[in-house]
This record gives C-alpha cells, sequence and structure tokens, in this order.
C-alpha cells in the first residue's frame, strides 16, 4: 500500500532487481486537476478488448462530447501470437498449418497466398496441375460466402437484430460442412499446399457442392429481404461511416470498402492468379461510401461467388480435368495427394504405402526425408497478393535458400483496414461506432498474426 | 568437396558446414563436409523487360540530376521489380513514385522489414510493396541501414497507410522510422523488451525437464538448415 501512498520504499528504485513502477498519483493529479479546469464535458470511454459488438480483442478508445464521438483511437496486438515468427522455424509445407490460423474466417486465402508465393520463388508457378487451380478457385469462392456470411450476421447482431444472425450461421454452416467433407476439417484445414492441394475431391463431393448451389440462391434472397430495404437496418447504415475514393486510397483500404466507395478494383479481375480470367463473373460496386453500400457489395459478391463456384463444378466434372492428379507430379516438392481414409481415420495413400514400405527402400529415404527435412526454395524474395473477402492479402516470402523461410510477412487486409476507424468514426454518434467498425469486418486473427 | 572444378561458382561466404548446423557433437551422416554458401546479390542490367523499363525511365526522367545515388541497385528476379533506394532519399522517391502522371503508384500495401544480420552495414531492411492502379502495375521499393544506426526517414507523410505498418517494423525490427507522427509498439505490449522478429531473438522456448534432460528452445535443436 505504500507505493500509492507515494511512500519513500517506493522511490527507492535501487532497492529492487529491474524496473519498479511507481503509482505515486501525481500523474492522476494532473489529470484530475487538468479535468477540474476544463469547463468542457468531455468522457474518455474504454471499449474492448473484451466486448460482444468489436469482433474480437479489438480495443477502442472513445473520446466523447455528449453522444459524439471526438476521438477514435484503435488499440491492437491481444491476439498477436507471433505466427511469422514460428514459421521461420519449420519446414515451408508446414508453414501452410501456421498461415491458416492467422484470419481464421478466411483461411484458403492465406494458404492460397502463402502456397502461390512459394511456388513462386520455387518457380512451379504453371506446373501446378489444372485441376488443383479449378479446387483452389472453388474452395476460395466457397470460403469468401462463408466469409462474408458471418460479417453480416455479426454485422446484424450487434445493430441487435438476431434473425441475420442465425441465418447468416445457419448458411455458413453449408460451407463449413463442405469444407469437412472435402478436407477433413471445418476451419484451418492447411488444404492448400505448395504445388497444388493436399487432397482430391472425395467421391460424392460434386454432388454435394451442387446441392449447395441448389439451396443457396434462395438463402441469400431471404437475406436480402430480410435487410435490403427494412427501415430498422437500413436507418442504421445509411450514409453511416462514410469514406470516399481519396481516403481508401491515402489509407490503402482494399476489398468492399473499395469497391462500396466506387472503384471497381478486384485482383481476380485486374491481376488475374489460379485462372480467374477464365471465368466469368462481375465485380460489383456501389458509390454511397457508406456502411449500407458495404453491405450491399458483400451480398452481390457472394451471389457472384456462386457463378464461378458452379462454372469450378462443370470443369471438375467435364472429361479433361476429371481423375486428373492434384498436387504437382515432382517428387522433389509434392506430398501423395491421392488419399483414403485409413483403417485409423486418417487420410492416407494405400499405394503410396505400398511402395514406400515394401517395394522400394530409396522411395521410403525419400517420403522421410521430404517430409522432415523438406524442400529447399531457391533464394529470393515474393510477393504475391490475393483477393480475400476483406481486401487485398498479400504474402512477402523470402528465402536463403534453405528448407525453412527466412522471413514471411502477411499483408493482411484487416490490419490495414482497421486504420479507417477514426476517419469513419469521428464526429459521428458513439452507436455508430459499431456500425462502422462492423463494416470493416476486421478479423483480429489476421489483424494481430 | 572442393569446387575448384567447378568454375563461374561465385564464391560468397560460407553460410553453412555439415548437414545440421551441429557444431558440438560429431555428424554421423555423413554431410560434414558439405559446404553451402551464401545466395549472391542479385543486380540486373537494362533491359528489365516488360514495363520495367518505364518504370525505371520515368523515375530517372522525374527525378533529373538528382537521380544520381537514389537507386543503388536493381533487381528483376521472379518477375518481379526491387528498386534498392539510399535511405536518405526514400520520401523523395515515394513522393515521384505517387505523383507521376507516368509512375502513379497510387496504393502502398505496406511496410515489411527483413533482417539479415550477415549483412555488415546494411542488416535491416524494409520492404515496401507498391501498386499502381492506373497503370495496373507493382514495384517494390528496398531500404537498408545498418544495425548500429537503425534509421529510416517515415513515410507517412506520402502514404498514411504506412501509419501502422511502420509501426509494426519498429516493434519488431527496432527500425526507428524518423518523422512518424507516433512510433510506439503496436502488436508486443509497451514494455517488452527487444524486437521479437529479428534473427537474434530467440523463439520462445519453456524450459521443459524430463528425468533429468533438457529439452532446448525449438531454435536451438538439431535442425535441417
Amino acid at each position: 500500500m505504500t507505493a500509492i501512498h507515494g511512500g519513500e520504499t517506493a522511490h527507492d528504485d535501487t532497492a529492487t532487481e529491474g524496473r519498479v513502477y511507481n503509482v505515486n498519483g501525481e500523474d492522476w493529479d494532473d489529470v484530475v486537476r487538468g479535468a477540474a479546469s476544463s469547463s468542457e464535458e468531455r468522457l474518455v470511454i474504454n471499449m474492448g478488448p473484451q466486448h460482444p459488438s468489436t469482433h474480437g480483442v479489438l480495443r477502442l478508445v472513445l473520446t466523447l462530447d455528449g453522444e459524439n464521438v471526438t476521438e477514435a483511437r484503435t488499440v491492437i496486438g491481444y491476439l498477436h501470437t507471433g505466427i511469422e515468427k514460428n514459421m521461420e522455424f519449420r519446414t515451408w509445407t508446414q508453414g501452410v498449418t501456421f498461415v491458416t490460423r492467422m484470419d481464421y474466417l478466411s483461411p484458403i486465402f492465406n494458404e492460397a497466398a502463402y502456397c502461390m508465393a512459394v511456388e513462386n520463388l520455387l518457380g512451379i508457378s504453371d506446373r501446378v496441375p489444372q485441376r488443383a487451380q479449378v479446387i483452389r478457385v472453388m474452395m476460395m469462392e466457397l470460403n469468401r460466402i462463408s466469409s462474408h456470411l458471418v460479417a453480416i450476421a455479426t454485422f446484424g447482431l450487434e445493430l441487435g437484430a438476431t434473425t441475420p444472425m442465425l441465418f447468416g450461421f445457419r448458411e455458413r454452416e453449408l460451407v463449413l460442412d463442405l469444407f469437412e467433407y472435402i478436407t477433413g476439417l471445418r476451419m484451418n484445414m492447411a488444404y492448400v499446399r505448395p504445388g497444388g492441394v493436399s487432397v482430391d475431391l472425395p467421391a460424392g463431393a460434386v454432388d454435394k457442392i451442387g446441392e449447395f448451389l441448389k439451396i443457396m440462391p434462395g438463402r441469400i434472397k431471404e437475406m436480402r429481404k430480410l435487410l435490403d430495404a427494412n427501415p430498422a437496418y437500413t436507418r442504421r447504415t445509411k450514409d453511416v461511416a462514410y469514406l470516399d475514393l481519396t481516403g481508401c486510397m491515402a489509407l490503402g483500404i482494399t476489398g468492399p470498402m473499395l469497391r462500396a466507395a466506387g472503384l471497381p478494383w478486384d485482383l481476380r479481375k485486374s491481376q488475374p492468379y489460379s485462372g480467374y480470367e477464365t471465368y466469368d463473373f462481375e465485380v460489383p460496386t456501389e458509390t454511397s461510401c457508406d456502411v449500407y453500400g458495404r453491405y450491399l457489395v458483400r451480398v452481390a459478391e457472394m451471389e457472384e461467388s456462386l457463378k464461378i463456384i458452379s462454372q469450378c463444378l462443370d470443369r471438375l466434372s467435364g472429361s479433361e480435368l476429371k481423375g486428373k492428379p492434384v498436387m504437382i507430379e515432382d517428387k522433389k516438392i509434392g506430398w501423395p495427394a491421392q488419399l483414403a481414409l485409413g483403417p485409423d481415420g486418417l487420410g492416407n495413400s494405400p499405394d503410396h504405402i505400398a511402395h514406400i514400405m515394401s517395394s522400394s527402400m530409396e522411395a521410403l529415404i525419400h517420403h522421410f526425408k521430404l517430409v522432415t527435412e523438406g524442400f529447399r526454395v531457391p533464394a529470393g524474395q515474393a510477393y504475391v497478393a490475393v483477393e480475400s473477402p476483406r481486401g487485398e492479402l498479400g504474402a512477402h516470402v523470402v528465402s536463403d535458400g534453405g528448407t525453412r523461410p527466412y522471413r514471411v510477412h502477411f499483408r493482411d487486409p484487416s490490419f490495414t483496414n482497421l486504420q479507417a476507424v477514426p476517419a469513419t468514426c469521428e464526429g459521428g454518434m458513439v452507436a455508430d461506432v459499431i456500425a462502422a467498425v462492423a463494416s470493416i469486418d476486421p478479423v483480429m486473427g489476421g489483424v494481430d498474426r | 568437396m572442393s569446387s575448384d572444378n567447378l568454375p563461374g561458382i561465385p564464391q560468397e561466404p560460407v553460410a553453412r558446414r555439415g548437414m545440421f548446423g551441429a557444431a558440438d557433437a560429431g555428424d554421423t551422416s555423413g554431410y560434414n563436409r558439405l559446404v553451402v554458401r551464401r545466395a549472391p546479390k542479385l543486380s540486373s542490367a537494362r533491359p528489365y523487360g516488360g514495363y520495367f523499363d518505364e518504370v525505371a525511365d520515368a523515375l530517372e526522367r522525374v527525378a533529373g540530376d538528382s537521380f544520381d545515388g537514389m537507386v543503388e541497385r536493381v533487381v528483376v528476379d521472379r518477375g518481379e521489380l526491387t528498386l534498392h533506394v539510399a535511405r536518405e532519399r526514400l520520401p523523395e522517391v515515394m513522393s515521384h513514385l505517387r505523383d507521376d502522371p507516368a509512375l502513379r503508384f497510387e496504393l502502398s500495401l505496406g511496410v515489411s522489414g527483413v533482417h539479415y544480420p550477415e549483412e555488415a552495414g546494411a542488416e535491416l531492411h524494409a520492404v515496401y510493396h507498391l501498386c499502381s492502379i492506373t497503370f495496373n502495375r507493382r514495384v517494390r521499393v528496398e531500404v537498408s541501414c545498418p544495425d548500429a544506426d537503425p534509421h529510416i526517414p517515415s513515410t507517412v507523410s506520402v502514404y498514411p497507410t504506412h501509419d501502422w505498418h511502420e509501426r509494426e517494423t519498429y516493434d519488431f525490427f527496432g527500425i526507428v522510422f524518423d518523422g512518424h507522427p507516433a512510433l510506439t509498439r503496436i502488436e508486443m505490449p509497451d514494455d517488452w523488451d527487444g524486437h521479437p522478429q529479428r534473427k537474434d531473438y530467440p523463439l520462445g522456448g519453456i524450459p521443459v525437464e524430463y528425468r533429468g534432460a533438457t529439452i532446448p528452445a525449438p531454435d536451438q535443436r538439431r535442425s535441417y538448415a
């Protein structure tokens, strides 16, 4: 207690080892004096990091003048897990299981960006099998739908409407069921691997996705009926959190926020990857620059994603790609990818096991080395960007020629887009802060990494 | 193993000997005489190909007489253009890249740091990825600073989006961006010691003892380099 009252012992910094924190009250005296001398009614409130409507551990420090926000400051870092550092101690393939946990609502995009960067460094970008590319596109678009559904669902909940939340999560469950059926996991699948994907689609997957494509348009229409012209919804979202194109460009904002400001900038169209240039789809835009416009862009994007998925299904079940490999046919890089469910419940390749266990000692050695040591990636650096549901997701990957990444940096769109909080919130009502943050759709796992 | 019979291989500094980097005990793998050298520093000559020449020409033209010493090295590798810029000229280069009608890199994708402890005098690198929406082009700008003087001019005034990115790079690498409006830690707690993404910073490792045997931290273990 002496420390709080400013006793002598608290000042004696040499008595203990390390830094000593004094709570002498001097600062607080200043604060109290300053507040008393000011005539304005100012209230500083701390929102988060544990708050149901801040999308995870996001902390907002708001200065209020009555109901108006005069200053909004964002504090992040509560979910920093050191993924980028950890990846430097694992093989290139193991890196996939780390990046998939960054932005946990869009794991496939993290994996795809990372794997495309590694493939770029390896110089095998054009040798990734066509079937793997189509599966990647399909999984990314499924993931885009599930991510946008969470954005809209949580958004409704945060504005006080529970039905969009229930609808959104019900629909998302359909996508997660597909993910579980295809990859074995609902989230954090580590499905995309350098050189292709970890496993081919299981039997019946195409039919299941076909069913999903039949159900989903109606479900999106339901969501639109519920929200598009709902006065309770539009009055909370229209002309709220305005951010025009100039603001977006200065702050580096990408994704639905940028497209709601009128710029049709979508990497799938402007700098196509994984064969996006061969699919038929539109880039929806709005010009309202507000929360409502961002909602409309997201819903329209889901409808476009359905179009892409159906084109993917046509290709996958067509004669050209049916039964084709999904992993690069380079024994130095590709893991066995034609897996079947083994008796132990894990995915195994019976042919491969028979080969390495009973016919070729060299194949066994090679498999062991490929899995434990991993492959080497020529020295250099690469930056690959994909259009994630939140904007440009970039992977800056540096190799020193070893079996592990030298440095991996993710340019996560949530991280950059969160910088727009002061620009969109200051001068508005405190209730609109919730709408503004929700329309950015930040995922703290991606922000803090 | 000698490389005398392999002419043309540049004699870069040795990065590693042996297979596992284990210097203490005998290496039973048979790879203990393996010598791995560092990758050579790349530098590309004209023509760079594609739109890279146009970008370089435009930058040269807009900088005029002051172009000397601005770009130290140009690297074209794997279809990407990298301009290695002298650190004191960085804000100038950035404003040219953003404002010149022939360049127009309106969108910056932020800053990423890389630590190369073996590059004496240029240990810390800051890497900027810029994108031109007008021309649909990309360019990478790379700046280095020595560990002993880790200062790079801030570019927040040119690209406001660099605010958080520079804070992150400062937090993880200790690069001080001079002129940043509020250069504080962003991911780590305010009172954290050290900069975790540097190569000399260890990766966690909880001291675990198992029947008298201690388990080293992950980066202390024997591993394939």
